[in-house]
């Protein structure tokens, strides 16, 4: 099969491309410069390359970026920036949340999503939701701490 | 609770404004926001890409090799095998600064041409116009093998006749330690134990695959944008690409996870290669596959203790015999050998000790650093000793420990004195104290506690002659500029360099920015492993701000007329410690300094300890500048109808001097324990002849959220430590003692302890099976 063309919002620009059909998401939107979306494993193990499609949170590198035509996709970067940071991002850097710092855009995609339907999750759900996104570094501790806190200030700010 | 806990001596340390508070590091909000650019995030103009032809052959000659088809498929650049680089090998001393030793056996082929000893091996290099290419000329290369005997047991390859992977008998590596007397020591004894120990692979797992770019900029430089633990590399690849070293340029990245995986080098020898053949920018980057077959794995290691011990369970004698499995190339094998050997009869004081320790080659994936360097291999097995004789002679495993524990002074079975703190029994009954009560059994689910302690290096090796650099200079807006060429993995190596700065000068830690691990831009500041950077560039960082700090002291002792000593400098002002109203702002300083021709910047040069080699035939002599020392506890619930454990509870208690930066600590000590944890239970390399059955994370497990409990982390600090403001290490440390830990829990539940790692669910029914 040959390129097709294909539209994809990402973080709020809008981008149309060629691409071939088998390239996943995950490599459409690093070439795209959406480096912030890591790749671990290729295959649906670590979870690094989580992004939202749609408000859905998906390993990216699951999904070929021609089921993604005209998705509206969200990345960890499109969250907030080092100015204006996402409560998440703000609470990760924090906590002591953070180590390499690869696994992080990709937990805090799965810990935004876990929020979006939780404002309120006990730690045994916030264990769950991250279940999916493995960290070499951390031990996990630290990152439930930050999702907590996180849920915190989310709440009494009305952010997020 | 089991224990009393064992009260701390009193310690004194000064308060301190910014060092051991729990501060935001200043890599986290680059991470956080994905600012932060990794290894294989960069991209070049003109870029190609590069693949790695490996052989699927554990044991074979090449009979032929033919790239011809790949070389002629459009889009490709080059194809590079062994006969056009015949000089290319690496042939590096312990990686570093200091050139001082070579290694022993140490030469390795970049590409094989003639034989293949392992499976993965290297035996060609593409680079072409797309990844897609650059595949297809990989099933173009044409490859004949005949293969030879392997030998996959390192048992086996000690053998005479055995098949030679290392000339000329497989044997590595060797070490000895002769202290005391044998014979004396077996007489002395109430009671002899022996076991025999078995420690597996470990796979570092880092979430980021090696990956990296590399082009020949407009001084001819070969660049080299990498992921590595190591910049100083560029000397090593200088020699083996056949350039001057001040062509060769590293810049590190921030590393993706290192663990001692990017220790060796990796990725950048191919770049080299590839960029120097094609004179264009070249990309890299690993599959998490490839990544698997490629670099170094945790030595699997054979470790046989004999013990004399006393009634009261104090050790007469220790004979102790290792052997580990280097693969099929050396590595860093003779080291971690070394680390195993001086470190195999535990924290403890013993008279009489034999230790014999041997690294032989086989044809399996090749063995190099993982955190702890040979140490987990040590603990696992002295720990577990340790609880076996305490289990014949009916005492408890603290009581044992406590009559044979380190104390400050004493010496170790190489006779270095310790002159820290080795605070043992502090940490076992904090570490075990924390656990609670113990949870009753249930049904067929037994519970069990138990503890491990351990002690471990920080700092390279002594007769290394180790040097770290840094250089801090203020600004003329009172801000503050660090360079140093640290290799950051995520542990806060760059991150503490800033809060020891902040706190030398005064200055919040936001106004604090610095610039790393560029091989050519940076002062150099030596490797990121051996738990070494706090403690190595801390210090040069301490000795280059404190020089700055003099600086300015002198001239705002001109300016307020006082002597040096009744000033201070703190959140951006110098002032009068007996009137703090009178102040000097920095920015005001600083350009006072500029304007009289005062440098305002220092670069520092921190030495450690050196030392002459130890004595090949005994071992006696200095190995290391200092010791950490801690425990781990653990409780566990083992069902005795499936086998499986499952942790209840977790604390890890250790002394690591001083805290720079307490959260980073903390994230030490828990990230590095459930490392520990992973090894102990669940983490099971599987090689067959070879050849990695298991190479990718879905097959390969490590914990993730839902496997382990949270670590308690306990953080004691004696402020005994050689590093900057008493602190020791605690990278390594934190995963040492976490599997034995595990293991004595489970022991404690079952009355049977299981000598081998993982303790998977059929090793627990097959230990409930014997009488």
């Amino acid at each position: 099969m040959k390129p097709q063309m294909i539209t994809l919002h990402i973080n709020g620009r809008t981008h149309y491309v060629a691409l071939n059909p088998n390239l996943t998401l995950l490599v459409a939107l690093r070439d795209l410069g959406y480096t912030d979306v890591k790749c671990g494993c290729e295959k649906g193990d670590c979870g690094a390359c989580a992004v939202f499609l749609n408000g859905v949170a998906v390993n990216s590198c699951l999904v070929l970026a021609w089921q993604a035509d005209e998705a509206e996709i969200l990345t960890a970067a499109g969250l907030g920036t080092s100015e204006h940071p996402h409560p998440l991002q703000t609470a990760f850097s924090d906590a002591g949340a953070i180590q390499c710092g690869y696994c992080t855009p990709g937990m805090i995609i799965s810990a935004k999503a876990l929020l979006d339907q939780k404002p309120h999750p006990t730690d045994a759900e916030i264990r769950d939701a991250i279940s999916g996104n493995l960290c070499r570094c951390t031990g996990y501790a630290q990152i439930i701490q930050a999702v907590q806190s996180a849920a915190e200030k989310m709440d009494a700010g009305g952010e997020g | 609770m089991k224990y009393q806990v064992k009260p701390l001596p009193q310690v004194n340390l000064p308060e301190l404004r910014t060092v051991g508070k729990p501060l935001r590091k200043v890599d986290a909000m680059g991470k956080a926001v994905g600012d932060t650019v990794y290894a294989g995030d960069y991209s070049m103009p003109r870029m190609l890409h590069g693949k790695v032809f490996r052989s699927k052959q554990s044991s074979a000659r090449i009979t032929r090799l033919d790239v011809s088809k790949a070389r002629a498929l459009p889009g490709v650049a080059c194809v590079i095998t062994g006969f056009d680089v015949p000089n290319a090998r690496l042939v590096s001393d312990m990686p570093g600064q200091t050139g001082q030793k070579q290694r022993a056996g140490s030469d390795v082929p970049v590409l094989a041409s003639e034989q293949v000893r392992f499976y993965g091996e290297p035996i060609a290099l593409v680079a072409a116009e797309t990844l897609e290419i650059a595949d297809k000329a990989l099933s173009l290369i044409e490859i004949d093998y005949e293969p030879l005997p392997g030998v996959y047991d390192p048992l086996e390859a000690m053998k005479p006749g055995a098949p030679v992977v290392t000339p000329p008998d497989n044997i590595v590596a060797r070490w000895k330690i002769r202290k005391g007397s044998m014979e004396s020591g077996f007489e002395q004894a109430d009671l002899i134990v022996e076991n025999t120990f078995r420690i597996p692979y470990q796979e570092h797992a880092y979430l980021e695959p090696e990956a990296g770019v590399a082009w020949i900029d407009e001084r001819g430089a070969i660049t080299i944008r990498v992921s590595t633990q190591v910049i100083e590399h560029f000397r090593t690849i200088a020699r083996a690409v056949g350039v001057r070293q001040n062509k060769i340029h590293i810049q590190g990245t921030m590393v993706g996870g290192g663990f001692g995986g990017k220790e060796d080098i990796t990725i950048e020898i191919y770049l080299a290669l590839l960029a120097k053949h094609t004179a264009r920018p070249v990309k890299m980057v690993y599959t998490r596959e490839e990544s698997f077959l490629a670099h170094a794995k945790r030595h699997p290691y054979v470790i046989k203790h004999r013990t004399g011990v006393k009634n009261n369970g104090q050790i007469t004698a220790s004979k102790i015999e290792m052997i580990s499995d280097s693969g099929a190339y050396p590595y860093l094998s003779p080291y971690v050998l070394l680390y195993t050997t001086v470190m195999a009869p535990g924290p403890y004081r013993i008279d009489n000790v034999q230790v014999d320790a041997i690294s032989v080659a086989t044809n399996n994936p090749y063995t190099s650093a993982f955190r702890g360097f040979g140490g987990p291999q040590a603990c696992f097995a002295y720990e577990q000793q340790m609880d076996d004789i305490a289990r014949q002679l009916g005492l408890d495993p603290l009581d044992v420990r406590k009559v044979n524990y380190l104390r400050t002074g004493d010496c170790t079975a190489t006779g270095q004195v310790i002159e820290s703190a080795t605070w043992l029994e502090e940490t076992a009954t904090r570490a075990m104290a924390a656990l609670g009560e113990q949870t009753p059994d249930y049904g067929s689910v037994k519970i069990g506690q138990g503890f491990a302690s351990y002690f471990q290096s920080y700092g390279r090796i002594t007769w290394m002659h180790d040097t770290s650099q840094a250089w801090v200079g203020l600004e003329l807006d009172g801000t503050v500029t660090i360079r140093a060429g640290v290799p950051d993995l995520g542990a806060g190596q760059a991150n503490s360099l800033c809060q020891i700065a902040a706190e030398v000068l005064g200055v919040p830690l936001e106004r604090v920015t610095i610039y790393t691990t560029d091989s050519a831009l940076t002062p150099l500041s030596g490797t990121s492993t051996a738990t070494r950077q706090l403690y190595m560039s801390g210090n040069a960082t301490l000795m280059a701000a404190t020089n700055v700090r003099n600086v300015l002291l002198n001239r705002a002792s001109k300016h307020f007329e006082e002597e040096i000593e009744a000033l201070d400098i703190a959140d951006g002002k110098a002032f009068n410690k007996s009137d703090p109203s009178q102040t000097l702002d920095l920015v005001d300083l600083a350009k006072m300094c500029a304007s009289e021709g005062m440098h305002l910047s220092n670069l520092a040069l921190f030495k450690a300890p050196f030392t002459d080699p130890i004595n090949p035939e005994t071992g006696q002599g200095q190995v290391w500048p200092d010791f950490t020392f801690g425990s781990f506890a653990a409780e566990v619930a083992v069902d005795t109808e499936t086998g499986e454990v499952t942790i209840l509870k977790a604390a890890a208690c250790h002394d690591i001097g001083r805290a720079i930066n307490r959260a980073a600590a903390e994230g030490q000590i828990i990230g590095g324990g459930m490392q520990g944890l992973g090894y102990g239970l669940m983490e099971n390399l599987i090689v067959k002849e070879g050849v990695i059955k298991t190479p990718s994370l879905s097959e390969y497990l490590i914990p993730t959220s839902m496997d382990y409990p949270n670590i308690q982390a306990i953080i004691l600090e004696s402020g005994t430590g050689l590093g900057p403001f008493g602190a020791k290490g605690i990278g390594e440390p934190a995963l040492t003692p976490a599997a034995p830990a595990v293991a004595s829990a489970i022991a404690n539940a079952l009355g049977v302890s299981i000598p081998e790692i993982p303790i998977t669910p059929e090793k627990v029914l097959a230990a409930l099976d014997l009488p």
